[in-house]
């Protein structure tokens, strides 16, 4: 890992008895693009805030670049904040927005003008510098308050929930061009969310929040393919979870048998111990629907439902295969509800994870 | 589409109409009829007709004709309306004192049939001053009011000059209500901000708290407030008492009977009226500002003048000119509490309309209140039309 | 159509309320200067009256001001119907037509009153005074004897308090400055005599505290913030008995004047009016008012009634009433505007 920016040390925040943010550990590395993805209430954002500046930590430090920043306020803190509703200065024009966080360092006027014109040209708004910003539509607001977090060249950029407030259409074009800067500038760029998709485009590594504390954290593939617990699997993405136990060990994986005394094979990362109770998660998309064939890994089961859903089919199987969820290529032929199926499996994409 | 439309023209207009009627009756009207009392002066030309005739040749300089005293007499015989001759001379005793006496001992002598001419009367007749109070009060309309309203009047022959120093003090008066309503202005602004952004940052109960507080005043009456303040204020009061006892002073300092006083009860009285429009502008910030000024390098200071300041002075205007227009119009307050340097325009204008039934310049003093209260809503109006082109 | 059936309701409401207000007739409205004397009148007038009249008596409370009774009558239809008055609001509102003429048959003929409580529009209420006040309390040694001690500032230190206006203010300046009581209104009908009451005032400029409000001198007294005031006699002896206090009244140099009830002019209730005025003056009546608020009775056979210790208190008694001065009624009448402005002006300063 390249140079560390910041370290929250153990740190927790409780509001009277209520802890929102629980003894946490992160770190995150210079020029790294980190996403905190959680549910609501589940801490990200007060750690974000914590880190601006606008909260102290109950227990524990803040460190950024070495530094431990617990007393330090907001303003010297040099972070561009991105807030989820713009927080744009309704009084001064999309200029002057850019142009204050420069005034408020003293930097010459020439020098402001040129850099708000570069900054106003990255985010493509040339053209809007006069305007007031209730003039603006939401998009482009959204590119102002970036390009005004962006313009003093903080040392770290806190996004929270900045797309939240968009459409979807104007929402990818932004995680996109986000990314975009971020690679460009080697911006160090912290970006809470709750939207699962938004954190696997635009992450270097994604920080799962459950309660107060960090579920997992890894890539983007990493928590996609192998989630560590029964809330990861559940929040990024759609999977299918099964109950078994522990039966033993193959050599393409591990033998798990599930309630119904079916067995399957599947992936596994740690040590599990014959006789222990286990959860297998096979996302939708890896599992097929084809003729019986004969062999491991696969339910005969009828089918429950089929819904087009543009760019995938999706199918429902009924009991006799877990209630199974399925996505198929658009393109797959159609499977009439009642109609025999065998859905088949790899055991590359069976997952155990202890419930 | 059309039918709906008209017919909620209509309905709108039912509604509306009211409160048009009630404007109309109960302010426009009455606000019409003070401001033509400051300039229409009838009440001597309706009893003295003839006069008029006999008297517009005549030289202010000379002494007043047997032809003038004579319609005189003839006029006041011929008046029957005693309301209308009382207004008469109020009004010429207005212009010159001594008029009452000299006319209720006139029209008492006139009423029997074999009297006497009105130099036997009163030797009074034969002065000119009394005759050019007459003959300057002929014209239907006048001046003199509003003049007088600034401390001028016109002389014999009709030119506008200062009047002597000693006998009005309209202007000071003014200019010292305009001063003292300033300063319990820029006093309001100064507690009522600070607690405006108190209670805006506050939630639940404590913002119920708070807010009731500051709108408590507004419930009692003026009078047990003001009365409240002289308790508190006076040499052995709770702060005296406090500023000797804890040995800051030996002396208790002079908080009553001085402008210090009027300030102190008149910014009690009319902190609400500061505090509520800033409050609601306040709490109509988005939240996130101060934060997203903080972020971006802004120190508390520097974010409150370059933020928060501009961002809450459509209230600051509104509060300011509420708390003004209120102030420049107090009366009870300054009389109560403060000394004889403190009185204000308002008891001017109350001596005139309840003291003295003087309703021309009670009128005209009003009007000149009324143009200033309009030239600053002028202001105001501008302020807040420059913020609204913004959004 | 439900709308306009609910603004036509309405209209009609509004209507029949109106005129439904219009019809009820008012009750008998005695108006009088409120406060502790004004309690005193509704124990020994209006509840008796009401009670002997069979029918309810309002009362209420104004604090003076020719112009509000003039807007009253000018109206049309007032609703007020017996006002206690001041001299100069009688003779006034006498020469205007603001006020009915007075009865005098029913009251008993003229020469039962003080000559100074006979008007052809008013009837003599009460005989009260302005005088100094002291609290004997902290002046054991003595106090003021005159207005020149209230003048003395040496002799005894502490702010006065005087009314906020010319009237008795002027007067008391001039007897401070040393004219004779019976000249007063001679030197003042003159500018030379304005300027020396103003040049007398001027000394103890600094020195005063002005009151607006009869209440307020006794308070300032009451507090120590003053050592000496102008004040109404009756409240002056008021306070003595409801706060046990023990402050003097200064009769030589004391103004005196009459307050009257008048009837305004087209009154509904003129009549009962006049009714309640022959009531409050009867002497049986009149005669308790000092065991409430010590002030003269302009009945002369009430004024006999009345305790020798009560009589101590009253401006009308001989030895209060030697020293003392008559209001000049005609004198302010004529001038009280002109020097209401030069006060407030001097005031300014």
């Amino acid at each position: 890992m390249s140079e560390l920016r910041i370290r929250f040390d153990r740190v927790t925040k409780c509001f009277g008895s209520l802890c929102v943010v629980d003894d946490l550990e992160l770190d995150i590395a210079k020029g790294e693009f980190v996403s905190l993805l959680g549910p609501s209430g589940s801490g990200k954002t007060t750690l974000l805030m914590m880190l601006a500046g606008f909260e102290r930590p109950t227990k524990g430090r803040i460190l950024v670049d070495g530094a431990v920043v617990d007393t330090t306020p907001t303003y010297k803190r040099d972070m561009g904040v991105v807030f989820q509703n713009y927080a744009l200065f309704p009084h001064m024009s999309v200029g002057d927005n850019i142009a204050f966080p420069l005034q408020m360092r003293g930097v010459g006027k020439a020098e402001i003008a040129e850099r708000v014109a570069r900054a106003l040209d990255m985010v493509q708004l040339s053209a809007l510098a006069d305007r007031w910003p209730a003039q603006l539509s939401g998009g482009q607001q959204q590119r102002v308050a970036l390009a005004r977090a962006l313009v003093f060249e903080p040392r770290v950029v806190l996004m929270d929930e900045p797309l939240g407030a968009l459409d979807k259409n104007l929402r990818e074009q932004m995680q996109l061009d986000i990314r975009a800067l971020h690679n460009r500038l080697g911006l160090t760029i912290v970006f809470v969310t709750h939207d699962q998709s938004e954190a696997l485009t635009m992450s270097d590594r994604i920080a799962v929040f459950n309660k107060g504390k960090i579920e997992q954290i890894g890539t983007p593939r990493e928590i996609y393919d192998h989630p560590q617990t029964r809330f990861v699997a559940n929040f990024i993405g759609e999977t299918n979870l099964l109950e078994g136990t522990v039966a033993g060990r193959s050599a393409d994986g591990l033998r798990v048998r599930l309630a119904n005394g079916a067995e399957l094979t599947a992936s596994a990362s740690d040590n599990y111990t014959p006789g222990e109770n286990v959860l297998v998660s096979i996302r939708p998309e890896r599992i097929r629907l084809d003729a019986l064939h004969g062999g491991d890994n696969q339910f005969t089961a009828k089918v429950a439902d089929s819904v087009y859903q543009g760019n995938h089919l999706r199918i429902q199987l009924d009991e006799q295969a877990h209630d199974f969820v399925i996505h198929l290529d658009r393109k797959a032929e159609q499977h009439a509800p009642g109609a025999d199926v065998t859905a088949r499996f790899q055991p590359d994409d069976c997952w155990v994870i202890r419930p | 589409m059309s039918g709906t439309g008209g017919k909620g023209h209509l309905s709108a207009i039912a509604l509306v109409a009211p409160l048009f009627l009630f404007i109309a009756v109960f302010f426009l009207w009455p606000l019409g009829t003070m401001m033509s009392q400051a300039v229409s002066d009838t009440a001597v030309l309706r009893i003295l007709p003839q006069t008029a005739k006999v008297a517009a040749s005549w030289d202010p300089e000379t002494p007043p004709t047997a032809e003038m005293k004579d319609a005189l007499a003839a006029d006041l015989r011929a008046a029957d309306d005693r309301q209308a001759v009382g207004d008469m001379t109020r009004r010429l005793n207005s212009a010159q004192p001594g008029f009452r006496t000299l006319m209720s001992r006139t029209t008492r002598a006139l009423r029997k049939d074999d009297a006497p001419p009105l130099s036997e009367i009163d030797e009074r007749w034969d002065d000119p001053r009394f005759w050019q109070a007459i003959t300057g009060a002929l014209s239907p309309t006048t001046d003199r009011y509003l003049l007088a309203a600034v401390d001028l009047e016109r002389d014999v022959s009709g030119n506008i000059v200062a009047m002597p120093e000693e006998a009005s003090a309209n202007r000071d008066i003014m200019i010292r209500t305009f001063w003292i309503g300033a300063l319990v202005t820029l006093a309001c602004l100064a507690i009522g901000f600070p607690y405006a952004m108190l209670i805006a940052s506050t939630e639940g109960w404590k913002r119920q708290l708070l807010l009731g507080a500051v709108l408590l005043p507004l419930w009692t009456s003026l009078l047990v407030r003001t009365a409240a303040w002289f308790i508190i204020l006076q040499d052995n009061g709770l702060i005296n008492a406090v500023i000797t006892g804890l040995g800051i002073s030996s002396e208790p300092l002079a908080l009553i009977f001085n402008r210090t006083g009027v300030v102190i009860a008149m910014t009690h009285v009319l902190l609400p009226l500061m505090v509520l429009p800033i409050y609601s502008v306040l709490i109509s910030i988005p939240g996130n500002l101060m934060p997203a000024a903080a972020s971006l390098g802004a120190n508390p200071l520097r974010a409150f003048v370059r933020v928060l300041l501009p961002l809450s002075l459509r209230g600051v205007a509104s509060g300011s000119l509420l708390v003004f227009m209120t102030a420049i119009g107090y009366y009870i307050t300054p009389a109560l509490i403060g000394g004889a340097g403190d009185q204000m325009i308002s008891s001017v204008i109350a001596f005139y309309a309840t003291g003295s039934a003087n309703w021309g310049m009670a009128g005209a003093l009003g009007i000149v209140l009324l143009v200033v209260t309009l030239l600053l809503y002028a202001v105001y109006g501008r302020l807040s039309a420059a913020e609204e082109r913004r959004s | 159509m439900k709308m306009k059936n609910w603004l036509a309701m309405t209209a009609l409401a509004a209507v029949a309320g109106f005129s439904a207000t219009t019809a009820n007739a008012r009750d008998l409205t005695v108006v009088s200067w409120g406060g502790t004397y004004q309690d005193a009148q509704r124990e020994i007038y209006f509840k008796p009256f009401a009670e002997k009249a069979g029918k309810p008596l309002l009362d209420e409370a104004w604090n003076g001001g020719y112009g509000v009774l003039q807007a009253k009558v000018k109206a049309g239809a007032p609703n007020w119907d017996v006002v206690q008055v001041e001299a100069e609001e009688l003779e006034l509102g006498c020469g205007d037509g603001l006020f009915e003429y007075i009865d005098w048959d029913r009251l008993g003929g003229e020469d039962k009153f003080l000559e100074s409580a006979v008007h052809d529009c008013g009837v003599g209420a009460i005989v009260w005074s302005t005088a100094i006040a002291y609290d004997a309390d902290k002046l054991p040694d003595g106090g003021p004897a005159s207005w020149s001690d209230f003048w003395d500032t040496e002799k005894f230190p502490g702010k006065r308090s005087l009314r906020k206006g010319p009237k008795y203010t002027l007067e008391f300046a001039l007897l401070a400055d040393g004219v004779d009581k019976d000249e007063i209104y001679d030197v003042l009908a003159t500018p030379e005599g304005i300027d020396r009451a103003f040049a007398k005032l001027e000394e103890i400029r600094d020195d005063v505290v002005w009151w607006e409000a009869g209440a307020q001198p006794l308070q300032f007294l009451a507090s120590g913030e003053v050592a000496m005031a102008s004040a109404y006699n009756g409240r002056i002896t008021g306070i003595n008995r409801t706060e046990d206090r023990n402050f003097k009244v200064v009769w030589p140099g004391s103004i005196y004047a009459v307050d009257s009830w008048v009837i305004l002019k087209d009154a509904e209730n003129r009549d009962a009016g006049m009714d309640f005025i022959a009531f409050a003056s009867e002497p049986e009546n009149q005669k308790k008012l000092p065991e409430y608020v010590a002030y003269g009775l302009p009945n002369n056979e009430a004024a006999k009634m009345v305790s020798d210790a009560q009589k101590a208190e009253l401006p009308t008694t001989e030895e209060n009433l030697t020293d003392a001065i008559a209001l000049d009624v005609d004198f302010w009448i004529d001038n009280s505007e002109a020097l209401t402005e030069r006060f407030n002006a001097w005031l300014a300063q």
